[in-house]
């Protein structure tokens, strides 16, 4: 085989394309071996489907419902803006819904002990909530800059019976929190599970985070054909590692008509260098386990990312995202700290709505969007997540005295 | 193609020992410091070196070598330094062998690295995040500029599995001594010898353990089974701990005095 080319499609499983794959060390290959073959067999077990359906509608609250957002859709050139309410899950956000899949393998699996990472603190507040649910063990990994940032989570996490380690090395954030939490798992693999909290990481993370988010796009392209009698002109969300996106993507791509936008944390702006902006911004790499898109410098060091909102500073991608983007079935575009609190703001006042800082990301591009298309186009935006951890960066951003 | 590292097991298998094989960054705790620890590693006994390249995400790196590397790194170490110290390294006539994560390698250009390690007297590479399922590319590479490709195994890997990734090493296979990270430990893992146990009924290629090996105790130890003991943290905490650059060679001028003792005594 000669070097690979993004022309030569990588059939093995947990490739996209030249992306994805696993790039971990030896200890762990044993470990991913049996989480995939756990998860393909729960995949095709009616009692797993059935147990993690009877969860979704009696503990976190799905199906989630759509709102449509009339006066919100005023600002963005009258298109239709209608609303993926993950704000509404148990804990307020999509990451309920990968937790809770993830929580219930281990379980089946024997394992007494999950550990995770955060950024934001919205993935470990679901993990430490689905432990507690279980009866597990929880340890949740967080960059020491973001148990400062995020303090209100990280009491959150303790309240639920989680013992939240602060992360000091490399840049103190969430890829450093997923270092660490790589390197209980090599100590710990096996006792523990790692709940991964998105759709990167080493193969089977990125199919496995997707097979438990994708319930967001097929309910939510259903409950757009019923409301509107037919398919939306395109679907937003925004991407951190970006679960939430393909989540509501999935169902839709083989929809050729439907356009898949994916918005990234542009910071400061693209050009400045101080974004989070993966795959608008990055280049092809290998970090954490997966080949996909990042930030790096010319020796392959990875470069921190910088975005006003914690869930999306992030310095890599999913690899299915960056596969969508280069075979061009999905878009993707940067949207700066100002964009998205603009949007954030418009949304609290047109339908009182907060959002997630995250999420106001997807609502700025549903804004251009919008304007783009006009007022015969309908959109779908992921509503990822709710802002009540966002409040106090908020109040900050616009001055408001606390 | 044979390479001056497997020359080296050839004569260490003969000599009826364990070689000693040494670690180090590039670049720490300076680089003109890494070159007189690469003179000191020369001098006292060391057998074969590796030299690290510090990489910003290494997650199989405990503590000491987190710091080390940051710390290089923070001193702008790049692909250049890394070369550099290899090629010091080669030029005292001592086989060594870069250790890298993988990212580095893609950055720089899969076959430009190997060749690069090449023209450097290099004799190979170790990929502690490269399975071997992802390392066609690399193989091919290693072939062409007639260098080894090291792989790491643990004490979880399956015996069918060790015989997929034996297959793919060269020069030696590097045994993990334990499930975990690097750095210092007080005893070395039961673990280790049951490791290498299953790897010789595998494959003929020389194995070395790393992982936990600092002292002349353990350097015995492993070298009663082993063909190569791996020390790398050990010579970090000597450096570390020392007030000055001149005390903290002498400090790894007499761990490497112990550590040759130390392979030399396994076999007694
Ligand atoms: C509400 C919300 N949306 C989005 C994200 C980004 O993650 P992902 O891209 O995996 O959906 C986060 C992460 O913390 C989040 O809390």
């Amino acid at each position: 085989m000669s070097t690979s080319s993004k022309d030569q499609i990588d059939t093995r499983a947990g490739h996209f394309g030249q992306f994805g794959g696993r790039y971990v060390p030896e200890a762990l290959i044993g470990a991913l071996d049996e989480l995939e073959a756990a998860h393909n067999a729960a995949q095709k077990d009616p009692e797993f489907l059935a147990e993690l359906a009877h969860l979704h509608k009696t503990y976190s609250g799905r199906p989630s419902i759509i709102t449509e957002a009339k006066r919100f859709a005023e600002h963005a050139g009258g298109a239709r803006i209608i609303l993926k309410r993950e704000d509404l899950n148990h804990t307020g956000s999509h990451k309920i819904n990968n937790v809770l899949g993830q929580a219930l393998l281990a379980k089946r699996s024997g394992k007494k002990r999950v550990i995770a990472e955060t950024g934001a603190g919205q993935h470990g507040v679901a993990s430490a909530t689905a432990a507690a649910l279980m009866g597990l063990e929880c340890v949740v990994y967080m960059g020491e800059e973001d148990t400062k940032r995020q303090s209100l989570n990280v009491a959150r996490m303790k309240l639920l019976g989680a013992e939240v380690i602060p992360v000091t090395t490399g840049s103190k954030t969430l890829k450093d929190a997923i270092n660490e939490a790589m390197r209980d798992w090599v100590t710990n693999v096996d006792s523990t599970n790692y709940l991964f909290g998105t759709v990167a990481g080493p193969h089977p993370f990125p199919t496995m985070v997707r097979d438990f988010q994708k319930i967001i796009g097929e309910e939510a392209r259903a409950q757009v054909l019923e409301l509107t009698g037919k398919l939306p002109d395109a679907v937003l969300a925004c991407v951190g590692g970006g679960s939430n996106a393909i989540g509501i993507f999935y169902d839709f791509i083989k929809d050729k008509d439907v356009r898949l936008i994916g918005l990234e944390a542009g910071g400061d702006g693209v050009e400045t260098g101080r974004h989070a902006a993966t795959i608008t911004g990055g280049t092809p790499g290998v970090l954490h386990g997966a080949r996909s898109y990042l930030l790096q410098d010319e020796n392959g060091q990875t470069v921190e990312s910088h975005s006003i909102s914690a869930g999306l500073d992030y310095p890599g991608v999913g690899p299915e995202h960056a596969y969508l983007s280069d075979i061009g079935r999905a878009e993707y575009r940067a949207i700066t700290d100002a964009e998205a609190m603009y949007a954030f703001s418009l949304l609290c006042k047109t339908e009182g709505i907060i959002p997630a800082i995250e999420t106001a990301h997807a609502l700025a591009g549903a804004l251009q969007v919008g304007r783009e298309l006009g007022k015969d186009a309908t959109l779908l935006i992921n509503l990822s997540g709710r802002g009540d951890k966002d409040v106090v960066t908020a109040a900050e951003y616009f001055g408001i005295p606390l | 193609m044979t390479t001056p590292l497997a020359q080296l097991f050839k004569k260490t298998q003969s000599e009826n020992r364990a070689a000693l094989i040494a670690y180090i960054p590039a670049g720490y705790p300076t680089q003109e410091g890494c070159k007189a620890v690469i003179d000191v590693f020369a001098d006292a006994g060391v057998d074969a070196i590796e030299i690290g390249f510090p990489y910003s995400d290494p997650v199989m790196d405990g503590p000491t070598i987190q710091e080390a590397a940051n710390t290089s790194l923070n001193a702008g170490t790049g692909a250049k330094e890394v070369f550099d110290a290899l090629a010091h390294a080669t030029s005292r006539g001592v086989p060594s062998v870069v250790m890298t994560y993988w990212n580095p390698v893609e950055k720089y250009g899969v076959q430009e690295f190997a060749e690069s390690i090449s023209s450097n007297s290099g004799s190979g590479v170790i990929t502690p995040d490269l399975p071997v399922d992802e390392a066609q590319p690399w193989k091919t590479a290693c072939a062409e500029s007639e260098i080894n490709s090291i792989f790491v195994v643990a004490p979880s890997t399956t015996d069918q599995r060790l015989e997929k990734v034996t297959a793919q090493c060269s020069g030696f296979v590097y045994a993990a001594s334990l499930m975990g990270v690097t750095g210092a430990r007080s005893g070395i893992s039961s673990g280790a010898k049951d490791l290498v146990d299953r790897i010789k009924k595998v494959t003929d290629t020389p194995v070395a353990v790393g992982l936990g090996v600092s002292t002349r105790e353990h350097a015995k130890e492993v070298a009663a089974y082993a063909d190569g003991v791996i020390v790398g943290s050990a010579f970090i905490n000597a450096l570390s701990g020392a007030d000055s650059l001149d005390s903290g060679i002498k400090a790894v001028r007499a761990l490497v005095e112990q550590l040759a003792l130390g392979v030399r005594e396994g076999r007694g």
